[in-house]
């Protein structure tokens, strides 16, 4: 399962990342593995998204959160 | 003033640094840049208990060390870097207490480089609010750091950070945070070794940063890189390691000093705001209001201001002229540079009112709501969500819109904003469409409500918003990116915007337009003045000598004599030879060298093309007198007795005031914002170029 097909309200524990040198900004922004995760709103035309992440709203493009994988 | 020692704040973003910078330093700030690169250096002085000075460095916010963008990149150049004039005695890190987890990354960054570092724990309140409880004494001890709990908005706690400002060690002594050299053990040794470099997180940080870094030496450089290879290290790799630990130092250093009541975070305020301002429909309709109300203002609010400094500058040069002994010297002052330094103050009102908004914006949070929910539409185009406001913002003017284009990270995304933001129809245009289309488009109604001029106006501004995106599009081909397009933003919680902060970012902007790009103002309004001024030969004697005879000074009036004059001179001035010069080249696009004239001379604003219609037809060019401006234009006449001012040659004009780059001041704040002249020159030239087609085109096809 990826972040980017998490529906609003769906949360999820991050597990790993499919892009490096993505991680490495994700993770700085405090989205790490074993993190929770949770999809706060979809913009209005369907990309980007907000995600709830270490206790702040971070968000994300869809392409960017394809590459979050879920346990 | 003398400083006695030097303090840089260091943060995230949306931490309140910049109010904090403000509430130490108050007005005693000097914005410059750091060496080298566009990042506006915020300096200020704050006075210590003690009587001592300190220099507060206001840093760009980051998220870490690791730059993600070129003003990121300063803040490890700035503390790391010994030999660096601005290298600070004390490093404030700002965190921000309601969200302290991803804030501690930082930290420990900084932490690590050894430099002397006090923490300030911003936003207690706001923790509060959201039920954290924080344990400050605990988590002091465990970093081995001064924690300072403050309010910035407040001004709470703001003397026990003084205090502990001027009471902070000249020597590190905060804890290590996580073991560096399990990260490279023998690359940090050896660069350690070789460079002399003691610190260990330094010198991995060199190993990462080696290629941007400007204080190391091309052989230096080379050296690193070698040493990379050899010791087969992968700089993304090792960032992600250690962010791994840092976060796990964190989370440790977190699980017995601050805990949190889970609350269900759809109830918080911000959410509920969210909810309306990025719906599917209200937060379209709600955005597109705020931008009307935003452009309305502008153009309200800046009119009279601008009609003031207008006036005041008429009023000072005209009793300068009659204080001074008139000759070409007192004309180089006042007409010159007076009139440059005018051009340059009149677009202070609109400056700072657009700058108001924005930091309005930008603090409330609604500025990065706006990215998100625009970044789709302006993605396609090869623009970025935050593009929509300098776009806007250029209805009103190119100028302040270009300033505001820092707030775009993306380097690309940036540049093309810059590039097209000229193209929309600025209030400078203005005056010569209306002037044009009254001319040659019937006052009449069409379907009843719709005014014909009215429309056409309308199709002008709609025009040149696509023109703008349709370049934008094409740019974003052309343009070959270094950096990788990220999307990953905080969205802040929504706030209440600071007035002060708004204020001084007035103030900041206004100031930092009319000491920068107010030079190359007068330097090219002088250049345009010599020309318009001065003719070769003896040619301004005879034009005198030919009015000073009876049969002129008995028939005419004193204004009539003194309008025909300048009328003669302006033909015979250099600037005239220009436009007739110029003539071969723009017959095809329906111009007269009457007409060329006006275009030089509005090179370095468009607005001053009615004022040399004027002057050219011999009559006054206040916006009174518009009427007879354009009566005078109506009747004018091409030597075989066809009328001057067809609808092709109007509409032409108008295509070229539309794409071409008639704007010093644009020109200006381009170079300003870019620091290479590489992109003016560019865009001077393919602006031109487009208006040029345009024009010819457009007169062909009405001709």
């Amino acid at each position: 399962m990826r972040l980017s097909q998490l529906e609003v309200g769906q949360s999820g524990i991050v597990k790993e990342f499919t892009d490096l040198e993505m991680s490495v900004k994700l993770m700085e922004m405090g989205c790490l593995p074993g993190e929770e995760v949770r999809v706060s709103r979809i913009a209005p035309l369907g990309d980007p998204i907000a995600i709830q992440v270490s206790g702040y709203q971070l968000s994300l493009r869809k392409r960017e959160a394809s590459t979050i994988i879920l346990q | 003033m003398d400083t006695d020692i030097k303090v840089a704040l260091v943060g995230n973003p949306n931490t309140g640094k910049s109010t904090l910078f403000n509430v130490l330093t108050g007005l005693n700030q000097k914005i410059g840049n750091f060496p080298g690169v566009t990042v506006d250096k915020k300096t200020g002085i704050c006075e210590l208990r003690d009587g001592r000075n300190a220099q507060i460095i206001d840093l760009p916010g980051t998220y870490s060390l690791y730059p993600k963008s070129r003003d990121e990149s300063i803040v490890f150049s700035v503390l790391a870097d010994r030999s660096n004039p601005l290298k600070p005695d004390l490093v404030v890190v700002i965190l921000d207490a309601s969200n302290l987890k991803r804030n501690l990354l930082l930290y420990t960054q900084v932490a690590d480089l050894k430099v002397p570092v006090i923490i300030a724990l911003n936003m207690m309140d706001m923790a509060q609010k959201a039920e954290i409880t924080i344990d400050v004494n605990a988590i002091a001890n465990k970093l081995g750091v001064p924690v300072v709990p403050i309010s910035a908005r407040k001004g709470e706690g703001i003397d026990k950070l003084k205090e502990a400002i001027a009471f902070a060690n000249k020597i590190p002594l905060q804890e290590n945070t996580i073991d560096v050299d399990v990260l490279a053990p023998q690359l940090i040794a050896t660069i350690g070794e070789e460079l002399h470099i003691d610190n260990h997180y330094f010198a991995l940080q060199l190993a990462h940063q080696h290629e941007t870094l400007h204080f190391l030496t091309p052989e230096q450089s080379e050296r690193i890189e070698e040493l990379e290879k050899e010791f087969s290290f992968h700089s993304q790799k090792s960032q992600a390691a250690e962010t791994i630990a840092r976060y796990n130092f964190i989370n440790d250093l977190l699980y017995d000093t601050v805990t949190k009541k889970e609350t269900a975070q759809d109830q918080t305020i911000s959410n509920r705001i969210d909810r309306v301002l990025t719906h599917k429909t209200f937060g379209f309709v709600l955005f597109l209001g705020i931008l009307l109300f935003i452009f309305q203002s502008i153009f309200a609010w800046s009119a009279y201001p601008m009609k003031l400094i207008g006036d005041f500058f008429v009023w000072a040069q005209s009793s300068l002229h009659h204080v001074l002994p008139s000759g070409p010297l007192t004309s180089l002052l006042v007409d010159g540079v007076m009139g440059g330094l005018s051009g340059v103050m009149v677009f202070i009102p609109q400056i700072a009112i657009l700058f108001g908004f924005i930091s309005i914006l930008e603090d409330t949070g609604y500025m990065s709501r706006v990215t998100f929910m625009m970044d789709r539409i302006m993605r396609k185009v090869g623009l970025n969500g935050k593009s929509v406001v300098p776009l806007i913002g250029g209805f009103a003017c190119a100028v302040p819109s270009i300033m505001s284009t820092r707030n775009i990270e993306n380097w690309k995304d940036r540049m093309i904003t810059i590039m097209v933001t000229p193209l929309v129809t600025c209030s400078a245009r203005l005056p010569v469409y209306t002037l044009l289309i009254a001319l040659v488009v019937p006052s009449r109604n069409v379907w009843w409500i719709f005014n014909l001029q009215g429309l056409a106006l309308t199709g002008m501004y709609l025009f040149s918003l696509v023109s703008a995106v349709t370049v934008a599009y094409v740019m974003k081909y052309i343009l070959k990116s270094r950096e990788r397009g990220y999307f990953i933003m905080e969205l802040p919680v929504y706030r209440m915007p600071r007035w002060k902060n708004v204020g001084l970012t007035m103030y900041d902007r206004s100031k930092a337009f009319v000491l920068q790009a107010g030079k190359v103002i007068i330097a090219v309004s002088v250049i345009l003045w010599v020309l318009a001024s001065f003719a070769p030969g003896d040619r301004f004697k005879r034009i005198e000598q030919k009015y000073a005879q009876s049969q002129y000074t008995q028939h005419m009036n004193a204004d009539d004599l003194h309008r025909a004059i300048a009328s003669e001179k302006l033909e015979n001035s250099y600037a005239g030879m220009l436009g007739h010069t110029i003539e071969p080249v723009i017959r095809p696009l329906g111009f007269d060298w009457k007409i060329g004239i006006a275009l030089i001379t509005s090179f370095a604003a468009r607005e001053v093309f009615v004022g040399t219609m004027a002057t050219i037809y011999s009559v006054d060019g206040d916006a009174e007198k518009m009427e007879s401006v354009q009566q005078k234009m109506q009747t004018a006449k091409n030597p075989d007795g066809s009328p001057v001012f067809t609808a092709a040659v109007a509409f032409s004009l108008m295509m070229f005031y539309a794409f071409a780059m008639q704007c010093a001041s644009t020109v200006a704040v381009v170079y300003r914002e870019t620091k290479n002249w590489r992109w003016p020159a560019a865009q001077f030239a393919y602006m031109t170029v487009l208006a040029y087609v345009a024009s010819f085109v457009t007169f062909h096809l009405l001709r």
